[in-house]
């Protein structure tokens, strides 16, 4: 494990935090994977792909460091496979289900937006190894975020038809984006130890970033709200179950099976 | 006659080095991982039973592309070959890995393979969104167009030629 400076966060607390963001990654990349073959074009559907194919990747890096932690010989495999979705603290924005393309475009943005943020600020983070993951994650989301935007531009700018699916999509997706910023315990501990970025910090650059797209789209940004998901305490909508029962399957019925 | 006066580490390092140059990487068989730029070190080191062991220092292009695995696979196995079984691959995920660190050979390779080389150097991230000319690897021309960001392989994006109309795939700068 890397060696952390200041006040030392607790293993289960850095653990859990791990997991948060490992367990988003995962989610999102899973949803993604779902548009394969389905997407409204090829270049589409490579593209959703390709994303959710650094998504997995950049899960594999974090939750195999989350199992190194935790230090009960859990690998990335039984904690992607092997866990409930109470055991699951991933955001609960990513694991909305795709809608059609405009929806799951605008959900993209705002995911997109945010991992941008959080790498930027993980990047100085006293664990040098999750500052490490966070620098190879930055320069895929890069892409993922110009993906996803030039298509809500596209979309919202578009036609009546794509306009008014993307602008409902973010009307009822928003009250997901509030969790992204409000700190419980373990952010308020990590962020003491400089392990994790101010929350506080975030939340402006995520917004100035989100307004600039939406502008350009043509959208209306939607009027706070103030109801709070639980996705990152394990409280989840009761999609995820749907989603991991799919996911999980093959690791259930046939345990162990290796590819 | 400098191989004679060297120390057998060298040689032995530079052995290490020619067999790597010789593991194709599985999507685009033209490069070698050497080319790629893919590996990081070649090391021996002592294990726990005082035992000195190759290592071999690998990093990922992509976090999540599939094809790490056939190459430490096939490192490890290419290394058997020639005399040094056990080889250890080791993962080094930091500095992360860029387009920059294609080889000038690796850049020639693919070019002629029909897949055009990033274009510049991606030091500052900003280049990233930044129009550049792609030249089309088949006709040399700088008339094209980008048909998808995403391509066949996580590193690729998929463009057209708008002069001989060939579509070819690019080597994305990242």
């Amino acid at each position: 494990m890397s060696t952390v400076t200041a006040a030392q966060p607790d293993r289960d607390v850095l653990f859990r935090y791990m997991l948060r963001l490992g367990d988003t990654s995962l989610v999102l990349g899973q949803r993604l994977a779902e548009w394969v073959g389905h997407s409204p074009a090829l270049e589409e559907d490579l593209g959703l792909a390709n994303l959710s194919l650094d998504l997995v990747g950049q899960a594999r890096l974090l939750l195999t460091y989350a199992g190194e932690i935790e230090g009960k010989g859990r690998d990335e495999d039984a904690l992607a496979f092997l866990r409930d979705a109470p055991e699951f603290v991933n955001l609960t924005l990513a694991e909305q289900p795709n809608g059609d393309f405009g929806r799951t475009v605008v959900r993209q943005v705002l995911l997109d937006a945010w991992q941008l943020e959080l790498y930027e600020g993980l990047l100085q983070s006293s664990d040098a190894r999750l500052a490490g993951i966070a620098a190879k994650a930055i320069k895929e989301t890069r892409y993922h975020f110009r993906f996803s935007s030039g298509w809500l531009v596209r979309l919202g700018d578009g036609t009546d038809e794509s306009h008014r699916r993307v602008q409902d999509a973010l009307n009822d997706l928003w009250r997901f984006t509030t969790e992204m910023f409000v700190a419980d315990e373990v952010d308020t501990a990590l962020i003491a130890a400089g392990v994790a970025p101010d929350l506080a910090t975030l939340q402006p650059r995520w917004s100035a970033r989100i307004d600039e797209v939406l502008q350009e789209a043509t959208l209306v940004r939607p009027a706070p709200v103030a109801y709070l998901w639980h996705g990152k305490r394990g409280v989840h909508t009761e999609h995820l179950g749907h989603m991991l029962a799919e996911m999980q399957h093959l690791q259930r019925t046939y345990p162990g099976a290796q590819w | 006659m400098v191989a004679a006066t060297a120390p057998i580490e060298a040689v032995r390092e530079r052995h290490v080095w020619e067999v790597l140059e010789s593991v194709p990487d599985p999507e685009i068989p033209v490069l070698s991982v050497v080319d790629l730029g893919i590996v990081r070190h070649v090391r021996w080191i002592a294990g726990s039973d005082g035992q000195s062991k190759l290592h071999v220092g690998i990093t990922p292009t992509y976090s999540g592309c599939p094809a790490i695995e056939v190459i430490r696979h096939s490192v490890a196995a290419a290394l058997n070959e020639e005399g040094y079984p056990g080889a250890v691959i080791d993962e080094v995920l930091s500095p992360p890995w860029t387009s920059d660190w294609l080889t000038d050979a690796g850049r020639r390779k693919l070019e002629s393979f029909g897949i055009a080389p990033p274009q510049r150097v991606v030091s500052n991230p900003r280049h990233l969104f930044r129009a550049h000319v792609v030249v089309c690897p088949r006709c040399g021309s700088g008339a094209t167009e980008r048909v998808s960001e995403f391509g066949s392989t996580p590193c690729k994006a998929h463009y057209r030629c708008t002069a001989c109309l060939e579509p070819f795939d690019y080597f994305k700068c990242l």
